[in-house]
């Protein structure tokens, strides 16, 4: 996939709850997004300012070609995120785009499908839910979150497939870790994960258990996100590799956890 | 049309600009973006002579204007670069100079006596800088008499165009300048990055797993620079400058201080295609001060 540096324009800066923005953009030049896979990711260009000077990897969270519209998901974790969600409808953002290898999707429409998402990191889980869908396959999600104020998007996900919930407060669905929800006690045949490290951590442990594929969507920083300085390396059973290029999605087979 | 041909111990580059090494893979990583025939040369990444996995995650963290980093040299070893890297990249019209690292000096000859089987290659750019690996590495580049038996090994063994990178982690850097050149270097390149540290609070960590890390990005220009200055005054073999060059503007400041190339490191991350935008700025800027040749800026400041 030949990858592009794009300019966009904020089409809409929709805050949900406190700590999160979802922002939808479209290119300046008003040429067609190019065809992105679920589970890759944007390299995006902040501000260029003083502490947000290395660009900010931020996953697909749709992609809607007819509006041609981008989306992406940004969680407040530090000046670079902050700045994101300051942007104003019109202003315009850099792209690199799209980088890394996306989820696979060849799961049979009789596959008994679970994708997990852990707070922010549900983003990539929308646009994959989507394409599965697409193909014939039934997607079902499992959203963790800290509380019933930090689930993002559940009206979206609910137009796709079936949504179970888990709060580490108990304050919607489930009381406890995605990997305490009754709804794992199913069988499952492939389970598709982006969340936290220890998140994902438990749920490969848990899909070991149950003998069901999985598929992790890893978060390491990174620097250029092309495969090139070398800083975001994750170590797999072929050694250390970049997870801007041979990941960020790995099957957990890959891993060394 | 102005000339920006330069030339670096017999090698004839088209125009000054360098992509450093360890920041643009081996080139074609930046295909998408750029010409990569454009550029005067690219420095590959560090090649050793065995396989090396490199430091643990997590190896990079951003600081004010710039990052620091601490890759450890990770590579495939130089066999792997001569079987399989090398086939793809030696037909760009660019110069390729390969950086050549090592933990022993017999490691370093080693990997320049393969590299010289190979006669396309024409360039090395000899790493005794690297601030991240526990042997070898800066541990040659900070004292004149550890610079000089490397650079006098590596001369011997590569009869091409020898470049030694110098590490800034020094007291005088034009010390090791004249040292290497003493013993046969035909160019330097400056800087390396500057050792550093970072720690999160909140944690009480080190942001990397070796704690300590070199510091890259528009932070260091300054350092940079003044130090291009001084070595250029004090050598009489040509000097490449870098550290932190994010535009041409960046670029020229070293060329002005007595640089004869630049290579571009870091801004490679923020801008893929930044080489190009450097190049069409120094052919503008020639243009706008009516210089016929780049060789003419050299070193040129009024003062």
């Amino acid at each position: 996939m030949k990858k592009v540096i794009m300019d966009f324009s904020v089409v809409e800066n929709i805050a949900l709850h406190t700590n999160y923005s979802l922002l939808k953009l479209t290119p300046v030049s008003g040429i067609d997004i190019p065809r992105m896979l679920p589970g890759q990711f944007v390299q995006i260009d902040v501000d260029n300012s003083k502490t947000t000077f290395l660009r900010r990897p931020i996953s697909i969270n749709n992609v809607d070609y007819n509006k041609n519209e981008l989306w992406i998901l940004v969680r407040r974790a530090g000046a670079g995120t902050d700045a994101l969600m300051r942007k104003t409808v019109g202003e315009r953002i850099n792209l690199l785009l799209p980088l890394g290898n996306g989820f696979s999707l060849d799961a049979a429409a009789s596959d008994k499908v679970l994708l997990i998402g852990g707070g922010v990191g549900v983003a990539p889980l929308l646009y994959l839910g989507k394409e599965l869908k697409r193909r014939g396959v039934t997607p079902n999600f499992l959203l963790g979150a800290r509380s019933e104020n930090d689930i993002l998007e559940l009206d979206d996900f609910k137009a796709v497939g079936e949504v179970f919930i888990s709060t580490d407060d108990g304050s919607a669905g489930e009381h406890g870790v995605v990997t305490c929800h009754s709804v794992l006690s199913q069988k499952w045949d492939k389970i598709y994960c982006c969340g936290p490290a220890p998140m994902m951590k438990a749920v490969a442990k848990v899909c070991r258990e149950i003998n069901a594929q999985c598929e992790v969507s890893l978060e390491n920083m990174m620097a250029c996100g092309l495969g090139a300085c070398l800083c975001c390396v994750e170590k797999t059973v072929k050694g250390n590799v970049c997870v801007c290029t041979e990941g960020p999605v790995f099957n957990i087979e890959e891993l060394t956890w | 049309m102005v000339n920006l041909s330069v030339n670096i111990g017999g090698v004839e580059l088209k125009n000054p600009v360098l992509t450093a090494s360890g920041t643009f893979g081996y080139g074609i990583e930046f295909s998408d973006f750029i010409d990569l025939n454009r550029l005067g040369g690219y420095i590959v990444k560090g090649t050793t002579l065995e396989h090396r996995e490199g430091n643990p995650y997590p190896r990079m963290v951003e600081t004010p204007s710039g990052m620091l980093n601490a890759v450890g040299l990770q590579n495939k070893g130089v066999d792997y670069f001569i079987e399989n890297i090398y086939p793809g990249i030696k037909g760009i019209d660019s110069e390729l100079i390969v950086n050549v690292s090592g933990a022993k000096v017999d490691d370093y000859v080693a990997v320049c006596e393969k590299l010289a089987m190979q006669t396309d290659i024409r360039t090395i750019e000899v790493n005794i800088s690297c601030p991240n690996v526990k042997q070898g590495g800066m541990a040659f580049g900070t004292t004149a008499a550890g610079a000089a038996q490397v650079t006098k090994a590596v001369r011997a063994a590569f009869p091409g165009t020898v470049i030694v990178k110098l590490s800034p982690n020094v007291t005088d850097i034009t010390e090791i300048a004249k040292a290497v050149e003493g013993e046969g270097a035909d160019a330097v390149s400056l800087i390396n990055t500057l050792m550093g540290m970072a720690i999160d609070v909140e944690r009480r960590k080190p942001c990397l797993s070796t704690i300590t890390g070199g510091l890259s990005g528009p932070a260091v220009r300054p350092v940079a620079v003044r130090m291009v200055w001084q070595t250029a005054k004090a050598v009489n073999i040509p000097v490449v400058g870098l550290g932190g060059i994010m535009n041409g503007r960046d670029a020229l400041e070293f060329i002005l201080a007595g640089a004869t190339a630049v290579e571009v490191g870091t801004a490679n991350f923020v801008d893929p295609s930044v080489t190009m935008k450097i190049i069409d700025y120094i052919e503008e800027y020639c243009d706008r001060h009516r210089i016929n040749d780049i060789r003419e800026l050299i070193g040129a400041i009024n003062s």
